[in-house]
Protein backbone atom coordinates (compact mmCIF):
# COMPACT_ATOMS: atom_id res chain seq x y z
CA UNK A 1 0.00 0.00 0.00
CA UNK A 2 3.15 2.19 0.56
CA UNK A 3 3.67 1.87 -3.33
CA UNK A 4 0.55 3.15 -4.18
CA UNK A 5 1.33 6.40 -2.37
CA UNK A 6 4.48 6.61 -3.51
CA UNK A 7 3.52 8.63 -6.50
CA UNK A 8 2.14 11.29 -4.50
CA UNK A 9 5.45 12.11 -2.83
CA UNK A 10 7.43 11.81 -5.81
CA UNK A 11 5.14 14.24 -7.44
CA UNK A 12 5.23 16.65 -3.87
CA UNK A 13 8.50 16.44 -4.11
CA UNK A 14 9.09 17.38 -7.92
CA UNK A 15 6.77 20.52 -7.20
CA UNK A 16 9.04 21.55 -4.51
CA UNK A 17 11.98 21.21 -6.76
CA UNK A 18 10.62 22.99 -9.64
CA UNK A 19 9.32 25.45 -8.29
CA UNK A 20 12.32 26.47 -5.85
CA UNK A 21 14.37 25.90 -8.90
CA UNK A 22 12.33 28.64 -10.74
CA UNK A 23 13.40 31.03 -7.86
CA UNK A 24 17.24 30.15 -7.80
CA UNK A 25 17.34 30.75 -11.89
CA UNK A 26 15.35 33.92 -11.35
CA UNK A 27 17.75 35.22 -8.53
CA UNK A 28 20.75 34.43 -11.12
CA UNK A 29 19.81 35.66 -13.98
CA UNK A 30 18.13 38.85 -12.65
CA UNK A 31 19.94 41.91 -12.33
CA UNK A 32 21.24 43.29 -9.08
CA UNK A 33 20.05 46.27 -9.11
CA UNK A 34 17.18 48.15 -9.76
CA UNK A 35 15.11 46.91 -7.18
CA UNK A 36 12.84 49.37 -4.93
CA UNK A 37 9.96 51.42 -5.29
CA UNK A 38 7.20 50.25 -7.96
CA UNK A 39 8.82 46.76 -8.44
CA UNK A 40 8.23 45.45 -4.94
CA UNK A 41 4.74 46.50 -5.19
CA UNK A 42 2.17 43.26 -5.45
CA UNK A 43 1.45 42.17 -8.70
CA UNK A 44 -2.13 42.92 -9.74
CA UNK A 45 -2.28 43.02 -13.34
CA UNK A 46 -1.11 45.98 -13.92
CA UNK A 47 -3.11 47.92 -11.55
CA UNK A 48 -1.80 50.01 -8.42
CA UNK A 49 -3.13 47.44 -5.36
CA UNK A 50 -5.18 49.14 -3.30
CA UNK A 51 -5.62 48.65 0.48
CA UNK A 52 -5.41 44.89 2.18
CA UNK A 53 -6.08 41.62 0.72
CA UNK A 54 -7.35 40.89 3.89
CA UNK A 55 -10.87 41.87 3.06
CA UNK A 56 -14.38 41.04 5.00
CA UNK A 57 -16.10 38.26 2.87
CA UNK A 58 -19.66 38.19 2.14
CA UNK A 59 -21.43 36.00 4.47
CA UNK A 60 -22.93 34.03 1.19
CA UNK A 61 -19.15 32.14 0.65
CA UNK A 62 -19.79 30.75 4.18
CA UNK A 63 -23.15 29.46 3.28
CA UNK A 64 -22.13 27.87 0.31
CA UNK A 65 -18.99 26.80 1.91
CA UNK A 66 -20.88 25.37 4.63
CA UNK A 67 -23.58 23.43 1.94
CA UNK A 68 -20.55 21.98 -0.39
CA UNK A 69 -18.60 20.61 3.10
CA UNK A 70 -21.31 18.23 3.67
CA UNK A 71 -21.98 16.98 0.14
CA UNK A 72 -18.05 16.68 0.10
CA UNK A 73 -18.82 13.86 2.76
CA UNK A 74 -21.78 12.61 0.71
CA UNK A 75 -19.07 11.75 -2.33
CA UNK A 76 -16.66 10.66 -0.18
CA UNK A 77 -19.16 7.66 0.60
CA UNK A 78 -19.81 7.04 -2.51
CA UNK A 79 -15.97 6.70 -3.24
CA UNK A 80 -15.59 2.66 -1.44
CA UNK A 81 -19.04 2.37 -3.46
CA UNK A 82 -18.22 3.03 -6.49
CA UNK A 83 -15.16 0.51 -6.14
CA UNK A 84 -17.43 -2.77 -5.39
CA UNK A 85 -20.40 -1.85 -7.47
CA UNK A 86 -20.01 -4.19 -10.19
CA UNK A 87 -19.30 -6.59 -7.82
CA UNK A 88 -22.72 -6.33 -5.70
CA UNK A 89 -24.76 -5.06 -8.40
CA UNK A 90 -28.39 -3.84 -8.48
CA UNK A 91 -28.63 -3.81 -4.33
CA UNK A 92 -25.55 -1.49 -4.44
CA UNK A 93 -27.77 1.05 -6.48
CA UNK A 94 -30.29 0.47 -4.37
CA UNK A 95 -29.05 1.53 -1.20
CA UNK A 96 -26.72 4.30 -2.60
CA UNK A 97 -30.10 5.83 -4.10
CA UNK A 98 -31.90 5.62 -0.76
CA UNK A 99 -28.97 7.58 0.86
CA UNK A 100 -28.46 10.35 -1.85
CA UNK A 101 -32.63 10.76 -1.72
CA UNK A 102 -32.52 11.16 1.79
CA UNK A 103 -29.79 13.92 1.34
CA UNK A 104 -31.25 15.37 -1.85
CA UNK A 105 -34.09 16.62 0.60
CA UNK A 106 -31.96 18.87 2.09
CA UNK A 107 -30.60 20.07 -1.17
CA UNK A 108 -34.34 20.62 -2.29
CA UNK A 109 -34.43 22.51 1.28
CA UNK A 110 -31.64 24.63 0.52
CA UNK A 111 -33.08 25.32 -3.17
CA UNK A 112 -36.25 26.40 -1.92
CA UNK A 113 -35.47 28.54 0.87
CA UNK A 114 -32.96 30.50 -1.96
CA UNK A 115 -29.45 29.70 -0.19
CA UNK A 116 -28.19 29.11 -3.39
CA UNK A 117 -29.24 32.00 -5.49
CA UNK A 118 -26.96 34.53 -5.59
CA UNK A 119 -28.46 37.66 -6.08
CA UNK A 120 -31.30 37.56 -3.95
CA UNK A 121 -34.30 39.57 -4.98
CA UNK A 122 -35.37 42.10 -2.27
CA UNK A 123 -37.62 44.20 -5.15
CA UNK A 124 -40.78 42.25 -6.56
CA UNK A 125 -40.67 43.61 -9.82
CA UNK A 126 -43.58 44.19 -11.48
CA UNK A 127 -45.70 45.46 -9.30
CA UNK A 128 -46.70 48.68 -7.49
CA UNK A 129 -44.27 51.93 -8.14
CA UNK A 130 -41.59 49.24 -10.00
CA UNK A 131 -44.41 47.86 -12.56
CA UNK A 132 -42.96 50.60 -15.26
CA UNK A 133 -39.56 48.76 -14.63
CA UNK A 134 -40.87 45.39 -15.71
CA UNK A 135 -42.37 46.80 -18.92
CA UNK A 136 -38.92 48.12 -19.99
CA UNK A 137 -36.63 45.29 -19.04
CA UNK A 138 -38.82 42.47 -21.06
CA UNK A 139 -39.79 43.59 -24.83
CA UNK A 140 -41.84 40.86 -25.79
CA UNK B 1 12.88 5.23 3.03
CA UNK B 2 9.50 4.82 4.44
CA UNK B 3 11.39 5.83 7.38
CA UNK B 4 12.53 8.91 6.50
CA UNK B 5 9.69 9.78 5.02
CA UNK B 6 7.78 9.59 8.01
CA UNK B 7 10.19 11.70 10.02
CA UNK B 8 10.21 14.41 7.04
CA UNK B 9 6.26 14.58 7.55
CA UNK B 10 5.95 14.42 11.23
CA UNK B 11 8.19 17.13 11.42
CA UNK B 12 6.25 19.00 9.04
CA UNK B 13 3.37 18.26 11.10
CA UNK B 14 4.66 19.11 14.10
CA UNK B 15 6.22 22.40 13.29
CA UNK B 16 3.30 23.71 11.41
CA UNK B 17 1.35 23.02 14.82
CA UNK B 18 3.39 24.79 17.22
CA UNK B 19 3.46 27.91 14.55
CA UNK B 20 -1.07 27.55 14.61
CA UNK B 21 -0.35 27.70 18.51
CA UNK B 22 2.21 30.18 18.82
CA UNK B 23 1.75 32.68 16.07
CA UNK B 24 0.41 36.00 17.11
CA UNK B 25 -1.87 36.71 13.24
CA UNK B 26 -4.93 34.61 13.20
CA UNK B 27 -4.53 34.40 9.27
CA UNK B 28 -1.08 33.08 9.67
CA UNK B 29 -1.83 30.56 11.87
CA UNK B 30 -4.94 29.54 9.57
CA UNK B 31 -2.66 28.99 6.80
CA UNK B 32 -0.25 26.58 8.73
CA UNK B 33 -2.97 25.14 9.84
CA UNK B 34 -3.27 23.96 6.07
CA UNK B 35 -0.10 21.98 6.72
CA UNK B 36 -0.89 20.55 9.61
CA UNK B 37 -3.76 18.96 8.31
CA UNK B 38 -1.83 17.43 5.09
CA UNK B 39 0.58 16.10 7.62
CA UNK B 40 -1.88 14.62 9.56
CA UNK B 41 -2.51 12.67 6.32
CA UNK B 42 0.36 11.52 5.65
CA UNK B 43 0.54 10.33 8.86
CA UNK B 44 -2.56 8.29 7.81
CA UNK B 45 -1.03 6.37 5.19
CA UNK B 46 1.64 5.74 7.25
CA UNK B 47 -0.74 3.82 9.80
CA UNK B 48 -2.52 2.08 6.51
CA UNK B 49 -5.45 4.00 6.39
CA UNK B 50 -5.65 5.01 2.88
CA UNK B 51 -9.19 6.09 2.91
CA UNK B 52 -9.19 8.29 5.76
CA UNK B 53 -5.76 9.67 4.51
CA UNK B 54 -7.97 11.34 1.43
CA UNK B 55 -10.96 12.16 3.44
CA UNK B 56 -8.75 13.87 5.67
CA UNK B 57 -7.48 15.65 2.49
CA UNK B 58 -10.66 16.19 1.07
CA UNK B 59 -13.25 17.20 3.63
CA UNK B 60 -10.09 18.66 6.25
CA UNK B 61 -7.64 20.08 4.12
CA UNK B 62 -9.83 21.08 0.96
CA UNK B 63 -13.61 22.30 2.84
CA UNK B 64 -13.18 22.62 6.68
CA UNK B 65 -9.50 24.76 6.34
CA UNK B 66 -11.64 26.92 3.32
CA UNK B 67 -14.40 27.21 6.36
CA UNK B 68 -11.80 28.47 8.67
CA UNK B 69 -10.20 30.89 6.84
CA UNK B 70 -13.72 32.15 5.86
CA UNK B 71 -14.31 32.42 9.01
CA UNK B 72 -11.57 34.11 10.28
CA UNK B 73 -12.40 36.71 7.13
CA UNK B 74 -15.80 37.52 8.12
CA UNK B 75 -14.60 38.75 11.18
CA UNK B 76 -15.20 42.37 10.37
CA UNK B 77 -11.07 44.07 11.61
CA UNK B 78 -9.11 41.11 9.88
CA UNK B 79 -5.95 43.73 9.31
CA UNK B 80 -6.99 45.72 12.70
CA UNK B 81 -3.88 45.25 15.46
CA UNK B 82 -6.66 44.21 17.94
CA UNK B 83 -7.48 40.83 16.03
CA UNK B 84 -4.47 39.32 17.87
CA UNK B 85 -4.26 35.65 19.27
CA UNK B 86 -3.40 35.99 22.61
CA UNK B 87 -2.39 33.05 24.88
CA UNK B 88 -3.99 33.78 28.10
CA UNK B 89 -4.02 31.21 30.80
CA UNK B 90 -1.14 29.63 29.83
CA UNK B 91 -0.87 27.42 33.19
CA UNK B 92 -4.06 25.76 32.89
CA UNK B 93 -3.59 25.90 29.16
CA UNK B 94 -0.50 23.77 29.74
CA UNK B 95 -2.18 21.75 32.40
CA UNK B 96 -5.01 20.41 30.83
CA UNK B 97 -2.25 19.75 27.35
CA UNK B 98 -0.28 18.01 29.78
CA UNK B 99 -3.37 15.85 30.90
CA UNK B 100 -4.30 15.06 27.62
CA UNK B 101 -0.91 14.16 26.33
CA UNK B 102 -0.86 11.97 29.75
CA UNK B 103 -4.07 10.06 28.59
CA UNK B 104 -2.66 9.84 24.81
CA UNK B 105 0.49 7.91 26.15
CA UNK B 106 -1.15 5.62 28.09
CA UNK B 107 -3.82 4.81 25.74
CA UNK B 108 -0.85 4.54 23.23
CA UNK B 109 1.44 2.10 25.61
CA UNK B 110 -2.21 -0.29 26.99
CA UNK B 111 -2.96 -0.60 23.63
CA UNK B 112 -2.14 -4.11 22.01
CA UNK B 113 -1.05 -2.70 18.29
CA UNK B 114 -1.35 -4.88 15.59
CA UNK B 115 2.31 -5.69 14.37
CA UNK B 116 2.21 -8.44 11.30
CA UNK B 117 3.93 -8.08 7.97
CA UNK B 118 1.98 -4.67 6.88
CA UNK B 119 3.46 -4.37 3.44
CA UNK B 120 1.62 -6.99 2.05
CA UNK B 121 -2.04 -5.13 3.08
CA UNK B 122 -4.42 -4.02 0.27
CA UNK B 123 -5.99 -1.04 0.03
CA UNK B 124 -8.56 -0.79 2.06
CA UNK B 125 -11.46 1.06 -0.30
CA UNK B 126 -12.61 -2.28 -1.33
CA UNK B 127 -13.49 -3.75 1.85
CA UNK B 128 -14.58 -0.45 3.43
CA UNK B 129 -17.74 -0.68 0.42
CA UNK B 130 -18.49 -4.36 0.96
CA UNK B 131 -18.89 -3.58 4.76
CA UNK B 132 -20.90 -0.53 4.45
CA UNK B 133 -23.28 -2.28 1.91
CA UNK B 134 -23.86 -5.08 3.71
CA UNK B 135 -22.32 -5.16 7.40
CA UNK B 136 -22.91 -1.12 8.43
CA UNK B 137 -25.53 -0.94 6.12
CA UNK B 138 -27.96 1.07 8.78
CA UNK B 139 -24.98 3.26 9.85
CA UNK B 140 -24.79 4.02 6.70
CA UNK B 141 -28.15 5.18 5.49
CA UNK B 142 -28.78 7.05 9.11
CA UNK B 143 -25.45 8.93 8.53
CA UNK B 144 -27.25 10.24 5.80
CA UNK B 145 -29.86 11.61 7.82
CA UNK B 146 -27.09 12.86 10.24
CA UNK B 147 -25.63 14.88 7.17
CA UNK B 148 -29.53 15.78 6.25
CA UNK B 149 -29.44 17.55 9.54
CA UNK B 150 -26.23 18.88 9.41
CA UNK B 151 -27.32 20.82 6.25
CA UNK B 152 -30.16 22.17 6.97
CA UNK B 153 -29.10 23.38 10.79
CA UNK B 154 -25.70 24.96 8.74
CA UNK B 155 -28.51 26.47 6.36
CA UNK B 156 -30.31 27.48 9.42
CA UNK B 157 -28.13 29.11 10.94
CA UNK B 158 -25.92 30.83 9.08
CA UNK B 159 -28.82 32.45 6.57
CA UNK B 160 -29.03 36.14 7.00
CA UNK B 161 -32.39 37.44 9.20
Amino acid sequence: MYTDFAPILIFIFFALLLIGALFVLQNIISPKQNKGGDKLNTYECGEVPEGSAWVKFNIRFYVVALIFIIFDVEILFMFPWAVVFQKVGLLALVEMLIFLLILIVGYAYVWVKDDLSWVKMTVRYGRGRYAPLQKKGSDS
Amino acid sequence: MAEVAFIIIAAITLASAFFVVFSSNLMYSGVALFFTLFGVAGLYVFLYADFLAATQIMVYVGGIMVLILFGIMLTNKIASTDLRQANRGRFMAGLSAFILFLLISAIAVTTQWHTGSPQFLDTTVAKLGMMILYQYLLPFEVASILLLAALIGAALLSRKK
